[in-house]
């Protein structure tokens, strides 16, 4: 009897999978990445707009945020992606500028980052709350502006109250990836699906696929748990007292 | 202890106000007004303090003098009314109610970054250490070098006896501690004007002390203070003059002698009766 796997079929150079798998892994990544930092720019000034924006400014904010956490990614992933491109090449066009074409990973990230920033700008807002307000105030009373009190109190303050609902972002950020395969982005989940069809090895290579989704996790949360240690540094946790 | 006589605090005139500002007025108030969403808590105060006054100012609670305190620096926004600090005019214009509104954003911060103002609930920034949350402002707002105003920020917190605590986040030192790391980050700035919001009405009654001996000694060294507070005995001891405020007005002003031996009001003696 042979043995379930072929762990042949995963060696780094061809005839094995590896080499394949470990690209789309890295794509994923990278696509990951972008997007939670596009969001967290995003949410950083949808959040201050929202706040302290004007009445159109806070309007619109609202209409992002419900629209984007109203409809399911995987709709957006496809509007987003063929309706967002091509608007993008035919405002090119129309500015006189030669076509542009995305690429797929530009593309994701713009994609991963709109829907990450609805959710971004949400916890923010919520954990900007939360920061007391004398804080704050005792920032302008000592006559910084207001972008430095962004930078220097508010943000920092907000942080530990973010960081929970930044984490799991950021957790959600690496498996929406995936949904990046049905436009034929290969990333980790379209690598392994590739390489499954090729050698009918579907179990051995969806397993490993779900194993780098679960490194990446787990490392994840050990740098997570590093910054929240960091951005706690200041306050006196209930298990110290 | 002798004191100046209570002209040093007067009501100015309503039409020359403006142009009595001297070089030596450090906060100079003339006819001020603020309501809230039409609830007038100010109804027209006017109050000069020069430089060196410790001006305590004491009031039942919903007197105004809270708001008072923070239209100084216009952290609330006086309805109508003007505040001049160092003879300088804050720039304000009328809003579409009616209101006022700030001018000029540039010139409010500048003129806040030499007004230091300690809070009734301290406000130190919790993420910072003690010796950062007293270099924040030197640093970033007046630029100062950051060795400098390391420096600096040390002897002051050495002063106020925290010389030990400067690597302490705030959130782990005791109410009198971080009130007194709050007045050193004021001291920082070389205040113009020190804007005392009840500084010890969050403490605990074993902690009052520690504080006001570290204001007593600021008053000593004729910085120029306003004190809004419940502390009747300190207000006694170190002010050069009392305001009294009743119902957004100030009802009598005088020498600390005058408003606490021989008040005239029948409310200032209720009051005084009150808080004994």
């Amino acid at each position: 009897m042979t043995t379930v796997f072929d762990f042949g079929l995963l060696a780094y150079d061809p005839p094995g999978w590896g080499r394949v798998l470990l690209v789309g892994f890295w794509r994923s990544i990278e696509l990951a990445a972008g997007g939670y930092c596009l969001g967290i720019v995003i949410g950083i000034f949808g959040a201050a707009g929202k706040l302290y924006g004007g009445k159109v400014v806070r309007d619109l904010l609202e209409i992002y945020t419900m629209v984007i956490r109203a409809v399911p990614e995987l709709v957006l992933i496809l509007l987003f992606y063929y309706v967002g491109t091509d608007l993008l090449s035919r405002a090119s066009v129309a500015l006189g500028f030669s076509r542009v074409d995305i690429d797929g990973l530009s593309a994701g990230i713009m994609v991963i980052g709109l829907v990450q920033g609805a959710y971004a700008t949400e916890v923010f807002r919520g954990a900007i709350r939360a920061v007391p307000t004398g804080q704050i105030e005792a920032a302008h009373a000592f006559g910084m502006r207001g972008s430095l009190v962004m930078r220097r109190v508010t943000l920092p303050a907000m942080l530990p109250h973010a960081l929970p609902g930044m984490a799991n972002l950021w957790m959600i950020a690496t498996k929406d990836t995936a949904l990046l395969a049905v436009v034929g982005f290969s990333e980790l989940t379209l690598a392994a699906r590739q390489a499954a069809g090729a050698t009918r090895a579907y179990l051995l290579f969806f397993l490993s696929a779900g194993a780098l989704y679960l490194a990446l996790t787990l490392i994840s949360n050990v740098i997570l748990r590093r910054v929240e240690r960091r951005a706690r540094r200041g306050l006196v946790s209930a298990r110290q007292q | 202890m002798q004191h100046q006589s209570a002209t040093r605090v007067v009501t100015q005139p309503q039409n020359d106000a403006a142009k009595s500002a001297t070089a030596e007025s450090a906060v100079e108030i003339h006819d001020l007004h603020k309501s809230f969403g039409g609830v007038d808590v100010l109804k027209g105060i006017s109050l000069t303090a020069r430089q060196g006054d410790v001006v305590a100012i004491i009031g039942g609670s919903g007197s105004g003098k809270s708001t008072l305190l923070r239209c100084v620096n216009l952290l609330e926004t006086p309805t109508s009314g003007q505040i001049a600090i160092q003879g300088e005019p804050y720039r304000m214009r009328a809003g579409k109610n009616g209101a006022l509104v700030p001018a000029d954003r540039r010139q409010i911060q500048r003129i806040r970054a030499h007004l230091g103002m300690v809070f009734q609930s301290f406000n130190l920034w919790p993420h910072r250490t003690v010796l950062e949350n007293v270099m924040e402002v030197p640093v970033h707002v007046l630029k100062t070098p950051r060795e400098e105003a390391r420096a600096r920020a040390s002897t002051l917190l050495d002063r106020v006896g925290l010389g030990d605590k400067l690597d302490a986040y705030p959130s782990f030192l005791s109410g009198g501690q971080q009130q007194r790391a709050a007045i050193a980050r004021v001291l920082a700035v070389d205040p113009l004007a020190m804007l005392f919001d009840e500084p010890t009405s969050a403490l605990d009654p074993e902690l009052v002390g520690e504080v006001l001996s570290v204001i007593r000694d600021l008053a000593a060294e004729h910085r120029t203070m306003l004190l809004v507070t419940h502390e009747m005995a300190f207000a006694r001891d170190v002010a050069t003059h009392v305001v009294f405020l009743r119902d957004g007005i100030i009802e009598e002003q005088g020498s600390p002698t005058q408003i606490f031996e021989s008040p005239r009001s029948e409310h200032l003696k209720q009051f005084i009766k009150s808080v004994a």
